[in-house]
């Protein structure tokens, strides 16, 4: 072979390791084996149609918590890898530089390739349901988030078997990350990846904003709405204002890297400081961003599953806005050592604190919402019970680390590994589960099995504490984060080796929710009912899986829980009320008067306005991955072309004149009569 | 490890009792372990913080786990069932009211704290070292006795020791947890921290800010003396180590690799602040004079 193939093939390809190649290998065989079922089985017209240009907020949830599940494993054996080479000092299992690509890609396919979409799929999936709308307010730019989300996804993944992954870190901070100390291709494909996959969250972020200020149904205020939907808007509005800095941040350093500025090298004037600063304006309203919609979705559960009215609603609604405000205040408690001063330090130390109260209060909200219901230990109420320690002891932990005399202690120690696991963990996977298992016969028409997911759950459950606990212990014992290798004498090994175990549990509690999933789809129960929790809220109205349209006819609202009232009403009795306390009866009295009689309002169907499908959002997020590839290589002949076929679809679109169609009303009859609705 | 059974056994207990990891049990507790007066002021603000935050943990995981137990849905279930009750402003005052308490006191001591870590009285005159975070090791300078070591530094006990930190590499920490919190590195910029060792010792230290391949090898000691002893070993230092010179400093930079304990007799005049000015410091001005006053 001529020097230059050999010579470029060593550079592109990351060989000789045995992992890399295990990884090569697995993702051939996969790729190989996902075509040739599409093949075998006729399904590439299935495919375009029903997935690749759907511009339907139920599929596009669905591919979001597809991929969100996907990205979790992979997460997780980035994990597991880690943790396997921890388990007592001196171990051979990775080498450094493939510790340190792995601890970047776990911490950056964690947070925006798993958190992220996961939060999305939860946003797609629930959202217009529970406002009565029939889509969200721009379909067309849903697909575009959802695609760019996917393709900024596949640049990050691909750079393990090809170019080299990155290894600075998933905060990629300059000089580090700058060209000077990070050569290569690997840390381009971080900058590209979460910029690409960026404009798809901003769109999202957007699109929630806008749908849930204007879609609502008639009634449907916005102190009616359901607590989700209110965690969705305060998430949306962290969006919006935050990407925009990460957005900036990851800009100025790509120019840096490939164009030779100097933003952020202390050269030529630039100062990296202001890198960190950026990050983090963006990075600590993100850590927000995911968990809001987690505690959204603990709020409908704990509802649902207490047969009773969230607690507090008012002061709910005020401690999320709150933390909306505040988490654009506290970003320096990232870097108290960077050497700021101490009325700096003081402000953001304070500011970060009094973010624990809001929160404090959602506990004990929930608390209280659960105190004198009827509880019921489902799947979701599991993972939502099992959340409250968690997260009061990761708030707790949040504040002390807050506290900035502290923090030098604590910072970048496993300290502060084991506190922001246990929120994000503990809150955010934690609640995204409990989503899934929630809402998971509403997208596919069937239930997850109970037993299977109660001992997913303990294994979980079990093996974080037994995985993170001994972290808060041996980060005070001085252990810093991001190191592959440990000295054997400093009293470590134990409780590393106990941390270990647990994250092995963890892997375990894994496997079995992914057989859940497996065996349920075959096996288990259907729902026939499209309320089977009995719900509170307007999705659980509409049959599972939802129609197309979702809302035959739009619902009128006229209180919260809506759907629960409709049903009482419905009933027609106060029979369930076993209390005799004069509040609660009146109350009772005055919504069901209120009460629509029921959800079948009379009046003749009218023709439903939709959204046409379109590929548009694909082939534009495949020319950005073309033009982001390039860019990572420095390929210019490819970046080009890429970069026109962005500028062609844009414009495409922008011509394009019939974006909707109307469904008849002899369709919809039809849809609604199998359903045994009409 | 030749330790017996049970010591190995008592970190699982630990892990059983976390919340009761309040206070000094165990030397191994480096953090909650000070051997001087920065890391105590920061062990005591650990130590209340905890108690306070606890005053709310093991409250609400009780809370929970009563909650539960007594209104799980079950048949014969008789406890109060009250499924419109969402309301009440006593509570919500009381749940309002516990944090809103409960962060003013954190919230006080830690303003406090924070202030009182600045820049301490100075009874006499510090010790000052220079420390220099390189790719992937440690170089301390110590401008008055002209000497400089590498992964190590001695320092005298009772004594206030200035510690002025910069990087000639990627942005890295200076963190010896029995003496006190860390501080960033940064190239082209001088930081100051101050530490004192109350008694001799040899406290162990680390990097702690990623910095690439060899940083999980940044390990340093600083090792406590009486005064006595410093002197001595300065002497020492200067009578048998080589000195450092411009290429032997060239080399600890661009050679990025791991070294063990090193020493030198001298170091180049100037060197840690020309460092600074040509990383970038030329750029600010104030953090020249930082350097250099
Ligand atoms: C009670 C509220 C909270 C407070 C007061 C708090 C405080 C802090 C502080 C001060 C740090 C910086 C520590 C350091 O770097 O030394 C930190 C780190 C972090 N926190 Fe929290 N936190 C809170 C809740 C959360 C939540 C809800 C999440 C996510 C869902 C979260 C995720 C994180 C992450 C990811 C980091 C570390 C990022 C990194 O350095 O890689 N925190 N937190
Ligand atoms: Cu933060």
């Amino acid at each position: 072979m001529p020097a230059s193939v050999t010579n470029f093939a060593t550079h592109f390809f990351v060989l000789g390791d045995p992992l890399i190649y295990g990884a090569d290998a697995s993702i051939v065989l996969v790729t190989l084996a996902i075509l040739f079922v599409l093949t075998y089985f006729k399904k590439w017209g299935w495919l375009w149609r029903e997935w690749l240009t759907t511009v339907d907020h139920k599929k596009i949830g669905i591919m979001y918590l597809i991929a969100a599940l996907l990205m979790f494993f992979r997460g997780g054996v980035d994990a597991i890898l880690m943790r396997t080479q921890l388990v007592w000092p001196g171990m051979h299992f990775l080498q450094s530089e493939h510790y340190n690509e792995i601890f970047t890609t776990h911490g950056t396919i964690m947070i925006l390739f798993m958190a992220m979409p996961f939060i999305f799929a939860m946003f797609n999936i629930a959202v217009p349901l529970q406002i009565g709308a029939r889509d969200v307010a721009f379909p067309y730019l849903n697909a575009i988030s959802f695609w760019m989300f996917f393709f900024g996804a596949m640049l990050l993944n691909l750079s393990f078997v090809i170019g080299g992954s990155p290894d600075a870190g998933w905060v990629s901070y300059p000089p580090l990350a700058g060209p000077e100390y990070s050569i290569g291709p690997g840390e381009n494909f971080y900058l590209l990846a979460l910029q690409i996959s960026g404009i798809g969250s901003m769109g999202t972020g957007i699109n929630f904003f806008v749908t849930i200020l204007k879609m609502r149904a008639p009634g449907m205020t916005l102190m009616r709405m359901p607590l989700f939907c209110w965690s969705v808007l305060a998430a949306s509005i962290l969006i919006i204002l935050a990407f925009p800095a990460l957005t900036a941040a990851l800009a100025l350093l790509l120019f840096d890297r490939l164009a030779g500025s100097h933003f952020f090298t202390m050269l030529a004037g630039g100062n990296p400081m202001m890198y960190i600063n950026l990050f983090w304006v963006w990075g600590h309203p993100e850590v927000y961003i995911v968990v809001l919609p987690a505690f959204g979705i603990f709020s409908e559960v704990v509802a649902t599953f207490s047969r009773k009215r969230t607690f507090g609603y008012a002061s709910m609604v005020a401690s999320l806005m709150t933390i909306v405000v505040l988490s654009y205040l506290v970003w320096a408690h990232h870097f108290f050592t960077m050497g700021a001063g101490p009325g700096v330090n003081s402000f953001f130390a304070l500011a970060s604190m009094i973010i624990g109260i809001p929160t404090g209060v959602k506990v004990f909200n929930w608390l209280f919402t659960m105190y004198r219901g009827r509880i019921r230990m489902t799947a979701p109420m599991l993972w939502t019970v099992g959340f409250i320690p968690n997260f009061v002891i990761g708030g707790a932990t949040g504040v002390m680390l807050a506290s900035a005399p502290t923090d030098y202690q604590y910072h970048n120690s496993y300290f502060l590994i084991a506190h922001f696991h246990q929120v994000l963990i503990g809150g955010v996977v934690y609640g995204m589960l409990a989503g899934m298992y929630y809402w998971w016969p509403k997208m596919f028409g069937h239930m997850l099995n109970e037993r299977w997911a109660r001992h997913a759950f303990w294994w979980f459950n079990i093996g974080f504490y037994v995985c993170f606990m001994p972290q808060y212990l041996v980060g005070l014992m001085g252990m810093t984060r991001r190191i592959y290798d440990y000295p054997g004498d400093m009293g470590w090994n134990t409780l590393n080796l106990v941390s270990t175990i647990g994250a092995y549990m963890m892997g375990i509690g894994f496997i079995l929710l992914v057989l859940d999933v497996v065996y349920s789809i075959f096996y288990g129960e259907r729902d026939k009912t499209g309320d089977p929790w009995d719900g509170r809220t307007l999705e659980w109205s509409l049959p599972s899986p939802a129609p197309h349209y979702n809302f035959a006819r739009i619902p009128i609202v006229t209180a919260r829980d809506a759907w629960w009232i409709m049903k009482e009403a419905r009933r027609g009795d106060l029979t369930d009320v076993s209390t005799t306390e004069g509040v609660e009866s009146v109350r009772v009295t005055q919504s069901k008067q209120t009460a629509p009689q029921s959800l079948k309002q009379s009046g003749p169907l009218q023709p439903i306005h939709m959204p046409k499908d379109s590929g548009r959002p694909f082939v534009l997020s495949v020319c950005f991955f073309i033009f982001g590839w390039g860019l990572v290589f420095q390929w210019y002949w490819m970046a080009i072309p890429g970069f026109l076929g962005i500028l062609a679809s844009l414009l495409a679109r922008s011509f394009e004149k019939e974006t909707s169609y109307h469904i008849p009303v002899e369709e919809i009859e039809k849809t609604e009569a199998a359903y045994g609705r009409l | 490890m030749n330790k017996p059974f049970w010591t190995k056994w008592r970190h699982l207990m630990f892990v059983l009792l976390v919340p009761l990891v309040t206070s000094g049990c165990g030397e191994r507790y480096l953090v909650l372990n000070p051997a001087g007066p920065v890391a105590r002021i920061e062990q005591r603000l650990i130590i209340l913080t905890i108690v306070m935050v606890l005053i709310v943990v093991i409250p609400v995981i009780i809370l929970t786990a009563v909650i539960v137990a007594r209104y799980r849905d079950r048949p014969d279930r008789t406890a109060p069932y009250m499924p419109e009750w969402s309301e009440s402003k006593v509570l919500e005052v009381v749940w309002w009211g516990i944090p809103i308490v409960i962060i003013g006191i954190i919230g006080t001591f830690t303003v406090r704290d924070t202030f009182r870590l600045v820049k301490p009285q100075l009874p006499e005159a510090p010790l000052t070292i220079q420390v220099t975070s390189l790719n992937w090791k440690w170089l301390f300078q110590y401008p008055d006795q002209n000497i400089a070591t590498v992964n190590y530094c001695k320092i005298p006990t009772n004594r206030p020791v200035e510690f002025v930190l910069t990087s000639d590499a990627p942005m890295n920490s200076f963190w010896v947890p029995q003496l006190g919190g860390q501080e960033y590195t940064m190239p082209g910029m001088a930081m100051r921290l101050w530490l004192q060792a109350d008694k001799p010792g040899v406290y162990f230290g680390h990097g702690a800010n990623f910095t690439g391949k060899g940083y999980a090898k940044m390990a340093f000691d600083v090792v406590a003396t009486d005064a006595q002893g410093f002197d001595q070993w300065t002497k020492q230092v200067k009578a048998s180590a080589p000195p450092l010179t411009k290429q032997g400093y060239k080399n600890l930079t661009t050679k990025q690799d791991i070294v063990g304990k090193q020493e030198f007799s001298s170091f180049p005049p100037g060197m840690f602040e020309a460092d600074i000015r040509i990383n970038g410091g030329m750029y600010m001005k104030h953090q020249l004079k930082e350097a250099t006053d």
